[in-house]
């Protein structure tokens, strides 16, 4: 009878080895960095109300609609449900300041998918970060509105948008200088780096820790970030390496360059909490595909993300380095990878003289 | 090594004697408190002529005639093979292909079982094991008919006899049993240490090596006790514990975590000294040497969801598949059934291939654990997983890139893919579920076939 039971199985599977799988998926990957930058989104809609929640709302909803729109044009099939143009939308509306008129936001969020992102290919392929595609996309075709700075905390910031947010497509946004004083005394309209650049004023880490600076929308809260990464990289859903390496080069560029002439540089503490610094190293530079995958590596590529931010900010025209850094480090990943093949178990170059046991 | 471990000495923090990088599966080692139980005579039994990697046996008997329990039923044809014994007494009922495991057909001696015979082994030449040289020692363990019983089949004899001019200083016996599920090397350190231990002290004199080592995975605890109230106070044999962390068991990283030497690319284990056998091989080689009895059974984990008396069986070697899951009680609901621990074990295509000398342990796999792997592959996002796991510190995910676009001679040439032992610890880790150890083995099967063709 147990024969008769044998004999009818309907099927056996034959699958090559290994039978067992660790669980772990791209799907969990990416969703649960999709959970780690919602706190960071939520804060940035508070801290900046409307116009923030409705510039994220549009970046991410082109960034997913561009992704669709992508699969149909390349016949890739459906990669919405990866969750990685979540990432991408979310990012690049964080890097974004809050006032950015909705239709440039359309335009870096198709950007950043259709050309950093499907041109090479699709998920995995892509040599640069995508959202920091679309982002340096619009910040060369509209430099005037991506530094565009509003107060954070202005009162009154639920019940009415800033005036730039609706701007209608290809026009240029009204001059927002006279609104951003009466929503804020004393409200200079510029970064804490452009501050520090042009006016040589320093603002107190206080500030930055807290998130009462101007600056992108979720560029601000720096125990926010830092929480959110810290859950990441404790579920091992991110490299920890790469954003200390990034932030440990950084500092240490600085406080040699502070060390040297500390009333011309600042304290490295300035350095790491202003700006993009935190949110680039905790959630751009540790995008995967544009990472190298060598243990090595990502120290060097690390390393080499915080030294260029820091000579980009001190020595070049722009007040912000982050993203243009961690582009150019994208670059360099292939050759990074090359140069720090992992030591193969048993070729010479490693081998231990000594006998242990 | 990884970077910074390099600088680190082994033990710091606790750690133990281990290899660099590797993975922790869930263990499920539910079979290891399990006794070692014998399994019934099948009433036909299909004896495969090659259970061993090398040439294979010559067929000593044909279709009608009587053979009894441990009577040599196939000659070793050469050095680089194994004699084959009759797991039971009865009648030759056929020499013919039979399918094996890997899906070959094999010459096999099917023999029915005579139902009325108590099955004792009457074929035996005793010898004086004390009295052998190691040549002679060698010579005794081929007659045995012994193959490695870790896995890989290669003939006993062969990995005990050291090259021309090689200089043993350890023998390494490896009880480290890091394939999730199997706990036949456990029960068999467990319930016969006296037979490992004697084993060892006949490996160490076939290869002349003065000491031994026992590398056993920590979380066996019972048997590191069991072997160390074994020995004797003369023995230069050693019982270590070692990481629970796969792939512990192979050689290459045993040895790396016992004596801190690496195989050098290319070259066997002798070129650093040492020589290894898997912990079940040495029990057999302990007790069948000095009887002079043929291997004709051994143990087998037989577990995984799908059966309802999960255990350690003694299986006579040769029984079907079929008969084995009968009297284990598989539901009828398998989906998978694999030959072996789940890292490494082949899936088996039909019920109807027997047990061999390599069957380390019947895993049958239900609907549910098949579907916790994730049917959809994406493309590799480079997250480096791979690189973090490989215990050869090869560059898994830029060669499943290279084999995509079958570009294996750079995979060979830059990226060391002679040096992949199909662990699989790449493809356990990819989120991508991308499968990387099968495109390595197909990468070096299309490699060996090429150089076949072109001599």
């Amino acid at each position: 009878m147990m024969n008769q039971t044998l004999n009818q199985t309907p099927k056996i599977e034959l699958r090559t080895s290994p039978h067992i799988k660790s669980g772990r998926t791209v799907e969990q990957i990416m969703r649960n960095v999709v959970w780690a930058l919602l706190p960071i989104t939520a804060f940035s809609v508070w801290q900046y109300g409307l116009s923030a929640l409705l510039l994220i709302v549009t970046v991410t909803a082109t960034c997913l609609a561009t992704e669709r729109f992508m699969n149909r044009v390349m016949l890739t099939g459906n990669t919405l449900s990866d969750w990685s143009a979540t990432i991408t939308g979310l990012l690049l509306a964080l890097t974004l300041p809050p006032s950015y008129p909705l239709w440039m936001g359309v335009v870096s969020g198709f950007v950043g998918i259709a050309l950093g992102k499907f041109l090479f290919g699709g998920m995995g392929f892509n040599v640069f970060n995508p959202a920091l595609v679309g982002r340096a996309f619009v910040q060369a075709a509209f430099p005037v509105s991506i530094s565009t700075w509003t107060p954070a905390f202005a009162p009154g910031r639920f019940s009415g948008l800033i005036p730039t947010t609706l701007t209608a497509p290809l026009m240029t946004p009204p001059d927002i200088a006279y609104w951003a004083k009466h929503a804020l005394d004393g409200f200079t309209g510029a970064t804490p780096l452009a501050r520090w650049k042009f006016e040589n004023v320093l603002a107190t880490p206080q500030d930055f820790l807290t998130g009462a600076v101007t600056a992108s929308a979720g560029e601000t809260s720096a125990i926010l970030i830092l929480l959110c990464g810290g859950y990441l990289a404790a579920r091992k859903f991110m490299d920890w390496r790469i954003p200390v390496a990034v932030l440990g080069s950084a500092a240490l560029l600085a406080l040699a360059f502070h060390v040297f002439s500390p009333v011309r540089y600042p304290e490295p503490s300035f350095v790491l909490l202003s700006g993009g610094l935190l949110l680039g190293a905790v959630f751009m530079a540790t995008d995967m595909a544009t990472s190298p995958v060598t243990p090595w590596g990502v120290w060097i590529f690390g390393g080499i993300i915080g030294v260029v931010t820091v000579v980009i900010r001190y020595f070049g025209g722009l007040t912000e380095g982050v993203m243009y850094a961690i582009l150019f480090a994208n670059s360099l990943v292939p050759m990074i990878d090359q140069y720090t093949q992992p030591r193969v178990f048993g070729s010479l170059s490693g081998q231990r003289k000594g006998k242990k046991a | 090594m990884s970077a910074v471990g390099k600088w680190l000495p082994s033990g710091l923090f606790g750690r133990g004697k281990t290899f660099a990088r590797g993975i922790h599966p869930d263990s499920h080692k539910d079979t290891a408190g399990l006794a070692i139980r014998r399994l019934p005579f099948a009433p036909e039994m299909i004896v495969p002529l090659s259970q061993h990697i090398g040439k294979p046996a010559i067929a000593l008997v044909q279709a009608g005639q009587e053979v009894v329990r441990g009577e040599p039923i196939g000659r070793a044809d050469g050095f680089f093979s194994l004699p084959v014994h009759a797991p039971v007494t009865g009648v030759v009922r056929a020499v013919e292909p039979r399918m094996t495991a890997s899906g070959a057909m094999v010459t096999s001696v099917v023999i029915h079982t005579h139902p009325s015979s108590d099955q004792q082994v009457l074929y035996r030449t005793p010898q004086d094991v004390a009295a052998l040289s190691g040549k002679a020692l060698i010579q005794a363990i081929q007659d045995a008919g012994i193959a490695g019983m870790g896995g890989a089949t290669f003939p006993a004899h062969v990995k005990l006899a050291p090259p021309e001019g090689a200089v043993i200083d350890t023998f390494i016996a490896n009880g480290a049993e890091c394939e999730p599920y199997l706990t036949c090397d456990h029960r068999t350190m467990l319930e016969q240490p006296n037979d490992v231990i004697a084993g060892v002290r006949l490996a160490m004199r076939a290869c002349g090596a003065p000491r031994a080592i026992i590398g056993v995975e920590d979380n066996k605890p019972d048997a590191i006790r069991a072997l160390r109230a074994a020995l004797r106070p003369e023995d230069a044999i050693t019982v270590e514990a070692v990481v629970t962390k796969y792939p512990q068991g192979a050689e290459g990283t045993l040895i790396y975590a016992l004596l801190g030497r690496e195989i050098p690319i290319g070259q066997r284990t002798s070129a650093i000294g040492a020589l290894g056998s898997n912990v079940m091989t040495l029990a057999y080689i302990g007790r069948l040497l000095h009887v002079g009895e043929g291997f004709i059974e051994r143990v087998v984990t037989v577990t995984g969801p799908g059966v309802a008396r999960p255990g350690n069986y003694l299986v006579p070697l040769g029984t079907p598949l079929r008969f084995l899951l009968e009297y284990t009680g598989a539901h009828g609901n398998e989906r998978e059934i694999v030959l072996g621990g789940p890292m490494m074990g082949p899936a088996i295509a039909s019920l109807d291939v027997s047990i061999t000398k390599g069957t380390s342990g019947v895993l049958v796999l239900g609907a549910a654990e098949i579907a916790t792997r994730s049917a959809r592959s994406h493309p590799c996002i480079k997250c480096g997983e791979c690189v973090q796991v490989c215990p050869k510190g090869l560059n898994p995910s830029m060669l499943g890139m290279l084999a995509a676009q079958r570009d294996y001679d750079t995979m060979v040439g830059h990226y060391h893919l002679d040096e992949c032992f199909d662990c699989g610890c790449c493809s356990y880790v990819c989120p991508s579920n991308i499968p990387l150890a099968q495109q390595f083995r197909i990468a070096k099967g299309v490699l060996r076939k090429r150089a076949a063709a072109t001599p």
